[in-house]
Formats: structure tokens, sequence, C-alpha cells
């Protein structure tokens, strides 16, 4: 039997593409948004727009208390403790650099910053800047040679001197989880914060933040059905508290003259400037039509493409899968084909799949390879975008072999 | 606009991807054309030569000898061999000043291939074009 998506019909876009003869399967990039959103979007233009936190007027107040609304939603959904606050950034990558120069005071020389071999640039780039900065030590955290993350090693490289770890939920290149739990108590138990990047992650599996217990969890809306240019930095107090503001501008202060300031604590001391408003009051509208989905049937429906997905490429000869993924994406190679190659012969076709490094160039360097393909899934998808890719690939293959 | 020459070879390229419509044959004719690039020497192929600003791995060299320049280019990937040996088979031997008046676009616009160009950085021939027009700015 087919497999088919009951949500389909509810993200606009899927049948404009196929009317354009294209088929997406590259939600691990960004995804394509509901209806609910397009309607969230064009009433708060129609309605009349206000800016947050300034107005005294009805309006003012009015988009104000739905924009503040949005931060317990967003709690609610991430099954945040009490003693935490939302901040909203325009997006992953802003976060965790908000939070690389907020801890940068209290990063001493000799401290060591603790990523995974398997991090996104954005989940690089911020801490190795940050301890080129303060003659910090980098320290990543080994692959096995499935892909997975080296627990036993990662035990001998968390120590006294670990101040910060950060690590991505879901690997965008491996498809696999990572061992939270462990890492997370090993870092907290040596007093280090520990920062999750669920950007990849929060897409198939939304986390309880109660009980994984990380310090700052971070995230984008994009990838997850919602707007563009909108961030999610979740942080417990008491680690918020520690970080020094690092963007200066309106509404982000308590008082200033014009030689000192002081400034506001978490969120809004971290939301300089006006807020991508819109994109907000668009996400809680993403939000509540994720809340009606039934998770179970969502994540089963994801699983069976999933598998079908690797079953497909497994039983095609000399394409190498990387790792060993688990969940939302597959990431390959061919023995004989450059990347390159392959993937704009399969674009020729109208399938829009990823290839090259991924925003990991250390990883595809640890695999000895000079990029790959990846083809992501969201909820929309079907067998049907799977046939058409595969099918591309055969014809793609049978004129490069 | 195109008021300069056109080189044989490049005639020929033409009537070759005028001919053919669909994906296949033009994929097909166009893994042909990988097949005609100068062979690239191997101790060329290094970090010097490495044009910058795509993923994939893409060299080239320029000469210039009375007037004419001539450019030698390579990739890992074979469709972009192909494109780079139309790209060469176009401005080789024509004269610096034609060279400097001619639209690459245009041409590749004309072959049916100019979503070569614009698509995205990991086909790298934007990126060579780039540096072609930036060698041809440096002093000599």
């Amino acid at each position: 039997m087919m497999l088919s998506s009951p949500w389909r019909a509810d993200f606009p876009a899927l049948a404009n593409l196929a009317h354009q003869g294209l088929v997406y399967l590259d939600s691990a990039a960004t995804a394509q948004k509901p209806q609910p959103l397009l309607d969230a979007l064009q009433h708060y233009y129609a309605q009349g727009v206000a800016n947050v936190h300034r107005a005294q007027h009805r309006l003012g107040n009015r988009t104000t208390q739905a924009f503040e609304q949005v931060r317990e939603q967003v709690a609610h959904w991430l099954q945040a403790p009490v003693d935490s606050e939302i901040i909203f950034t325009r997006g992953t990558t802003e976060a965790i650099n908000l939070l690389a120069y907020g801890l940068e005071a209290q990063i001493q020389p000799g401290d060591e910053l603790v990523i995974s071999a398997l991090e996104h640039h954005a989940n690089l780039l911020p801490w190795q800047q940050l301890a080129l900065r303060r003659g910090a030590r980098l320290v990543v955290l080994p692959l096995d040679a499935s892909g997975q993350l080296d627990l036993v090693a990662a035990q001998s490289l968390i120590g006294p001197r670990t101040r910060t770890l950060a690590i991505s939920q879901l690997s965008n290149v491996l498809g696999n989880w990572l061992p939270l739990k462990p890492l997370i108590q090993q870092a907290q138990a040596q007093g280090a914060w520990v920062v999750v990047d669920g950007a990849q992650g929060i897409v198939h599996q939304p986390p309880n933040l109660k009980q994984l217990g990380c310090d700052f969890y971070v995230f984008s809306s994009h990838k997850v059905y919602g707007p563009d240019g909108l961030g999610v930095l979740y942080g417990r107090r008491a680690a918020l508290a520690q970080l020094q503001p690092w963007q200066f501008g309106g509404e982000m202060l308590d008082h200033t003259d014009y030689y000192r300031a002081q400034f506001r604590p978490a969120p809004l001391g971290f939301e300089a400037g006006t807020p991508p408003i819109a994109s907000v009051l668009g996400f809680a509208a993403t939000l509540n039509y994720l809340y009606q989905i039934d998770q179970a049937a969502w994540i089963a429906h994801e699983q069976r493409l999933h598998s079908n997905l690797l079953t497909g490429l497994q039983q095609r000869s000399g394409i190498r899968i990387l790792g060993q993924p688990q969940a939302a994406l597959v990431s390959f190679t061919h023995e004989s084909v450059h990347p390159s190659d392959l993937a704009q012969l399969i674009s020729e076709q109208g399938v829009a799949i990823r290839t090259g490094s991924h925003c990991a160039q250390p990883l595809m360097q640890h695999l000895g390879i000079n990029g790959a393909l990846r083809v992501s899934l969201g909820l929309y998808n079907d067998q049907q975008d799977l046939e058409r890719f595969f099918q591309a690939l055969d014809q793609a293959l049978e004129l490069l072999v | 606009m195109t008021s300069v020459s056109l080189p044989a070879q490049a005639q020929q390229a033409l009537s070759e991807f005028q001919q053919y419509k669909s994906w296949e044959q033009r994929s097909r004719l166009l893994l042909r054309w990988a097949e005609h690039l100068e062979p690239f020497p191997s101790e060329a192929q290094c970090e010097t030569n490495r044009v910058l600003g795509c993923e994939t791995k893409v060299w080239l060299t320029a000469h210039q000898c009375k007037g004419v320049w001539h450019f030698q280019a390579s990739s890992e990937a074979r469709l972009l061999r192909g494109l780079l040996a139309l790209l060469l088979v176009r401005i080789n031997g024509i004269s610096a000043t034609e060279l400097a008046q001619l639209d690459v676009q245009d041409w590749f616009q004309q072959l049916g291939l100019a979503h070569q160009i614009s698509s995205s950085r990991n086909n790298g021939l934007n990126a060579v074009i780039q540096r072609i027009q930036k060698l041809m700015q440096a002093p000599v």
C-alpha cells in the first residue's frame, strides 16, 4: 500500500510544488509552512501592526500581550521547568552566538569548551572563536566507527576545566540522536553549562526540558514549520543570570544616562531592538497546528518513510550511507560518482535534495569524503515523493556510472 | 550582446546543444564535452590554482601571450568539467579586448545552460567566471 501523508493538504506549497513538477525532500534545510501560519501572518498584518513593549496605546498593548503569550506557549511545548525563560532570537545561529558572547567574561585562559565532532558550523564556530578570543581550549568529542558519539572517550574528555558543553540533539548529517542525558549529567557534575542545539531534533522529537535538565536549548522556527527569522533560546534562570548582554539598543535596559546603563534581566535584556513580531505570532499558529496532530501517528509516519528511504538506498549498489541514521534524514555518497554530479542530475529531474558539506566541513574531513547527498523528510512527505527520488537517482546513475 | 566572433569549437557546441531538448540528452552531451577538456596537469591541481567559493574542487590557470588569454581548468566533478569545457572553447583564443566585452552569461543562455550559472554555489561555474574576470583586471 502506498504510504500517504494525512497532513500534506495542510501545506499549500506542496500542491504548488507538485504543479511545477517538483518534489521537496530538503526539510532539514527549511520546512514548508502550514496554512494556519499563512493565515496568522495575513491576519496580523491586515488587522494592524504595533510594536511591542513600548506603546501605551491599545493596539500596542494587544500586540504585546499576544507576543508575550507565545513565550508561554513555547515554554509549554518544550515542557520547560518554571525557573526558566524563553528568549527570542533571529535563529539558532544567533542564539548560540548570544551564548558564546554572553559567557565570554566567564571563560579564562586554559578553560575547556567541549563540542562533538559532528556539530553544524553554527555550533562549532561560535565556540571555536570564543576559545581563540579567550585562550581557552576547544575539546572535540570523537565519534566511533559507526558515527555514534564515543561515550567512553567523552568521559575522559569532560573534566574539571570544562566550562561549556555544546552538543546537538540530532545530527544534521548522520541523522543519529546523541546520548544527551549522560553527557549533560557529566558536564554539569563538573560545573559546566550545557547547551543543546535542537535545530534538527526538535522537528522530530520535541524535548522534555524538565527531564533533560540542560542549561540552554536552542532551535529555529523555520525548520519546525514556522516562519523565518525567528529562533528560540531557552535558558534556566540561574544560567541566564550568568550571561552578559551582547547586543545593545532599544528596550533592553532599565535605565541609562549618556555614560552608563543598567540592563534588564532575561528575556528582554537579550532582545535589543524590535523583535520579529509577525514571526513570533505566526509561530504561535504553527504550534497550535502541531498540537492538534496526533504525535504518535506523526512519528510513526516519519519512521515508516525513513525506513523505506533507508531500505531503498541500501538496495542500490555503490551507495554508501553515512553513519547509522535513526530519524528524519539519510546522507549518502556513491563509490564512483562525485556527489555534485549526482545532485545536479537529480535536480534536473525536479527533485530537491541537499548536497555538499552540509555546514559540517570538519565532519566531512573526518569521514574522508568531499561531500554527500542528503534526503530529509517532513511530515508532509509520502511514499510517492520517495519513488520520484529513487527514479531520479536511478536515472542519474544510469548516465553517470 | 555578442558582437565578437565565435570560435569554431564554440560554434560546434552551440549547434549540438541547440539540437537536444531533454535533460537526459543534454546531460549526456555535457558529459561528452567533459571528455574534450584539455588535460589538466596534476601538479597544477594545487591550492594556488584552486577556485574558492565553490564546494566542488575546481582549478584554473591562465596565461597571456601576445594579447590572447589561454585558460586551463579542471574539476573533480564531471558535469562541471563539461561546463568548463564549454566555457573554455568560447573564451580561449579570442583577443583580450574581445574577452573583456564577452557576456558569458549570454553564452550559457544560448546553450540553454544559463541555470547552471545562477543555480548554486555548489556547482562552481560562477566562481570560475568571477576568477577569470579578476585575473583579467589584475596587472600582468
